[in-house]
């Protein structure tokens, strides 16, 4: 059953995606802000965890761990100290910015990683699993459940804890907010640390399974545009639709159209929502 | 307007006269200054008049590009193949900008950034036409000499800004303009006091995207050869928006201003800092949105609904 | 006397929500109309749907005998009918001037450059604000941005003019004169539609009131017959305040 397979792999894949995307839909969602530095950040993330493993033999998912709170801090410092000064300006000047951070990141990326792409490849390799069938490769399984495991934390951290539903909260009523009490622009740097947070950890799951290099990060950015408008912003629900959408959509279009193919399938998909649907699949903006 | 009218046709002749001083080096720098003056100013059509925050740039100078290299592929001449790339750019601008001009703010912004994306990867699948990944060879203009050559395309560009510019003149000083800068300072007022809202910005984009195509056939008939990650290369885009930032929004002199600044530092930096060519091009856009003051003040008193909170 | 605008049967849902339901209303030529009602009525809609921001969703919309219920807003704008906005907001980044030289243009079908600015000033100067022709209308206190709006509605060469709460904000004086102003368009020959909460402009503006209560007309007539309309008290106005201006009109 071939289709069976293609499914499997596109759910794992999809899995993976929406990692990516929550924290990106999160930053949209709450701050209106289009982050182009979130790609960069899971390649950062993804060669943190590349040179962690190959150089001291630390596995990518301790890497995990720490890229946690390393990119929490920097996505948090970043706003504090340069995008909440434009926060409150047009589109245009907000996109603009994130662009210029990102070329800069991405030129520094090349300076101290080389633009060569690297794999990381766990020794000894991990094999495949069987579920009739289907075939999955255990890594990318790994890599899905944790991925999944993130994007069930920040859920969590949106529903559950006190700075999650401040963010909720901004991201309904921004003013509302504020008259109760609410330090936006703590709220502000504490969503873009964490939509930051979610890029650089999925780094080191995505390294596993894709090789990276320093100007991979618009690849991930567009999957992450597609997801959003898929399922919608601000919600994590939303982007884990998405992304399950895409990784399908992905999946058969690399089986049918060559893989060459699946970006253009994905940004066509992107912009026939857009025409169609700007709302996303689930037809509402989603709050959690 | 005459005053407008009066100051430009002094730069311009200045500007007609470089040739005759400058060497090889300074011809090519002015040919790229007054192709940038092309995007910019284009850019401020939609961007700036109307503002709508447009990516679109990168692809209608593909896509120009493209058609003016196929055309003179199939043995047309260059004139004829750029006046049918800007043909091209304008009919494609006009599809594009009734599909995508009813989205507002980051959606338009995504989608007019994403088909660029959509039309380099289509150039590169369609290789019987266009060449695909291996680029396409132009034929080499028949011409007395290199500077001579150099001198053709310094002239081809100049004409070509001569002309956005006096369609930015136009268009400032009409009820074109007068419409777009209504529906850039509230689009739902605009219409309910008598303004075609679909029409005008439609007219805006498409503004925007014919003297780019036109551009971007100049260019690759003046390079020889173009591959599509060359000629739909989104910093095209972005650097045109950031040169209008640079020099004031909305304005008639403003993207000229903007894009000879933007690139005499370009330049300056790329010469000594090949490397970190592209992070210190980072930087520099960085610096002109957090600190410009001029371009970003014009910018939030024309769009309105600044209301700094945090 | 025939009616320039006429509403049949019309309709508008949002969703579920039926926002106006099954409104049949005729407007006269040359009259000053009155549109009451309580909060979420269903009053803004009616104006909008007349406009073409929100088309209906069943029924027609008749003006000078012609069916524009699918028109959109500039459409129905040039044809004449224009309307003021509850929270006014001119084009900030422009100066009074423009403003006004805008709907000249767009919907008055004035020339671009001096015909529309003759007119434009013409207009700010009927309406009290020719002093401040060239300063940005952002720098404008609440009751000139009224007075803004009535110059720019006027510019429009409207056949119909909707006022929709064009005295929130105002102090009494500011109402007086605007009054004075609405007084001195109708006079002109402008037909006036107004929405108000203030029951005393609409008693001594009006010669025929509307009222409306969950989308639906209650009732229309003379103001001494809405006053009196059962329906009407029990919906909006409140018996004693009827009783008091029963009692003082004798």
């Amino acid at each position: 059953m071939l289709y069976l397979q293609i499914l499997a792999n596109g759910l794992v894949l999809g899995g993976l995606y929406a990692c990516i995307a929550s924290g990106f839909s999160l930053v949209w969602g709450v701050l209106n802000v289009i982050n182009i530095l979130h790609g960069s950040f899971i390649v950062l993330g993804g060669y943190l965890a590349y040179f962690a493993y190959v150089n001291a033999g630390i596995h990518p998912f301790l890497s995990i761990l720490i890229a946690i709170p390393a990119f929490f801090a920097i996505g948090y410092a970043l706003q504090r100290l340069m995008i909440n000064r434009i926060i409150a300006a047009p589109v245009l000047l907000t996109l603009t910015l994130t662009f210029g951070l990102d070329l800069m990141l991405s030129n520094g990326m090349i300076l101290a990683f080389t633009a060569d792409f690297r794999k990381l490849v766990l020794e000894p390799p991990l094999g495949t699993l069987a579920f009739g069938a289907v075939v999955l490769p255990i890594d990318r399984l790994a890599a899905m459940l944790l991925a999944l495991a993130l994007t069930g934390m920040l859920y969590l951290i949106l529903s559950r804890s006190r700075i999650g539903r401040a963010i909720v909260a901004v991201r309904m009523d921004r003013e509302a907010a504020a008259l109760m009490g609410v330090d936006v622009k703590r709220i502000y740097a504490a969503t873009f640390g964490l939509g930051a947070m979610m890029a650089g950890a999925s780094g080191p799951l995505l390294v596993m399974i894709f090789p990276i290099s320093p100007l991979g990060g618009p690849a991930y950015l567009g999957k992450a545009f597609v997801i959003c408008v898929l399922g919608g912003l601000g919600s994590v629900p939303g982007a884990m639709i998405g992304g399950l959408v895409l990784g399908v959509v992905e999946s058969f279009g690399s089986l049918w159209f060559g893989p060459e193919h699946a970006i253009t399938l994905s940004f066509s998909l992107l912009i026939l929502m857009l025409l169609f649907r700007p709302h996303g699949l689930l037809g509402r903006k989603g709050y959690e | 307007m005459k005053r407008d009218a009066t100051g430009a046709a002094v730069l311009f002749a200045l500007v007609a006269l470089l040739p005759l001083a400058g060497d090889a080096y300074w011809m090519r720098l002015g040919t790229i200054v007054l192709m940038y003056g092309v995007l910019a100013m284009s850019w401020n059509f939609i961007g700036g008049m109307a503002g709508y925050p447009s990516f679109a740039v990168a692809a209608f100078f593909g896509l120009g590009a493209y058609t003016g290299a196929v055309a003179q592929k199939f043995g047309l001449p260059m004139g004829v193949a750029w006046a049918g790339a800007g043909l091209m750019a304008m009919i494609f601008a006009a599809l594009l900008g009734l599909a995508l001009l009813r989205l507002r703010g980051h959606y338009f912004a995504i989608a007019s950034l994403v088909v660029a994306e959509v039309l380099r990867e289509l150039v590169n699948a369609a290789t019987d036409l266009t060449g695909g990944g291996m680029g396409l060879n132009l034929p080499i203009p028949a011409m007395a000499s290199i500077d001579a050559q150099a001198r053709f395309f310094f002239y081809a560009m100049f004409g070509l800004a001569a002309l956005t510019f006096a369609a930015t003149l136009v268009t400032t000083y009409s009820k074109l303009g007068f419409g777009l800068r209504c529906i850039q300072q509230n689009e739902a007022a605009a219409d309910m006091l008598g303004v075609d809202t679909t029409f005008y910005k439609v007219s805006g984009f498409v503004l925007s995207g014919v003297f780019v195509g036109m551009a971007g056939a100049v260019y690759a008939s003046w390079v020889h050869y173009i591959e599509p990650p060359d000629v739909f290369d989104v910093l095209f885009s972005v650097k045109a928006i950031v040169m209008v930032l640079l020099g004031g929004v909305g304005s008639v002199f403003g993207p000229l201003i903007g894009a000879a600044l933007f690139l005499g530092l370009e330049e300056l930096v790329w010469r000594n800092y090949l490397e970190v060519h592209t992070g210190v091009l980072g930087l520099m856009i960085v610096v002109l949105v957090l600190f410009l003051p001029k371009g970003l003040l014009s910018l939030s008193r024309r769009f309105g609904r600044w209301r700094p909170l945090a | 006397m025939s009616a320039l605008l006429e509403l049949e049967g019309v309709t508008r849902r949002f969703g579920g929500l039926r926002a106006v339901s099954n409104v049949t209303l005729a407007v006269p030529v040359g009259e000053v109309v009155g549109l009451i009602g309580p909060n979420g009525a269903g009053k803004t809609t009616l104006v909008n749907v007349i406009t073409g921001v929100h088309p209906a969703s069943e029924g027609t919309v008749r003006f000078a005998g012609a069916d524009i219920t699918r028109l959109k807003p500039y459409q129905a704008a040039r044809r004449g009918i224009a309307r003021t906005f509850q929270i006014v907001q001119p084009f900030s980044g422009l100066t009074v001037l423009e403003n006004v030289a805008a709907a000249a243009m767009f919907a008055g079908g004035a020339a671009y450059g001096d015909a529309a600015n003759h007119e434009a000033m013409q207009h700010l100067r009927f309406v009290g604000l020719g002093e401040v022709a060239n300063k940005s209308a952002a720098s404008l206190t609440l009751a000139m941005r009224k007075r803004l709006e009535f110059a720019k509605g006027l510019a429009m060469r409207p056949k119909l003019l909707l006022l929709d709460e064009v005295n929130a904000g105002l102090n009494l004086n500011e109402v007086e004169a605007a009054l004075e102003l609405i007084r001195a368009i109708a006079a002109r020959g402008v037909t006036v539609l107004i929405i108000e909460h203030l029951m005393k402009v609409v008693l001594s503006l009006c010669s025929r009131i509307v009222v409306l209560h969950h989308g639906e007309l209650i009732a229309a007539g003379t103001p001494q017959a809405i006053i009196e309309d059962p329906r009407v008290i029990e919906a909006y106005l409140g018996r004693r305040y009827s009783k008091a201006q029963a009692g003082s009109n004798g």
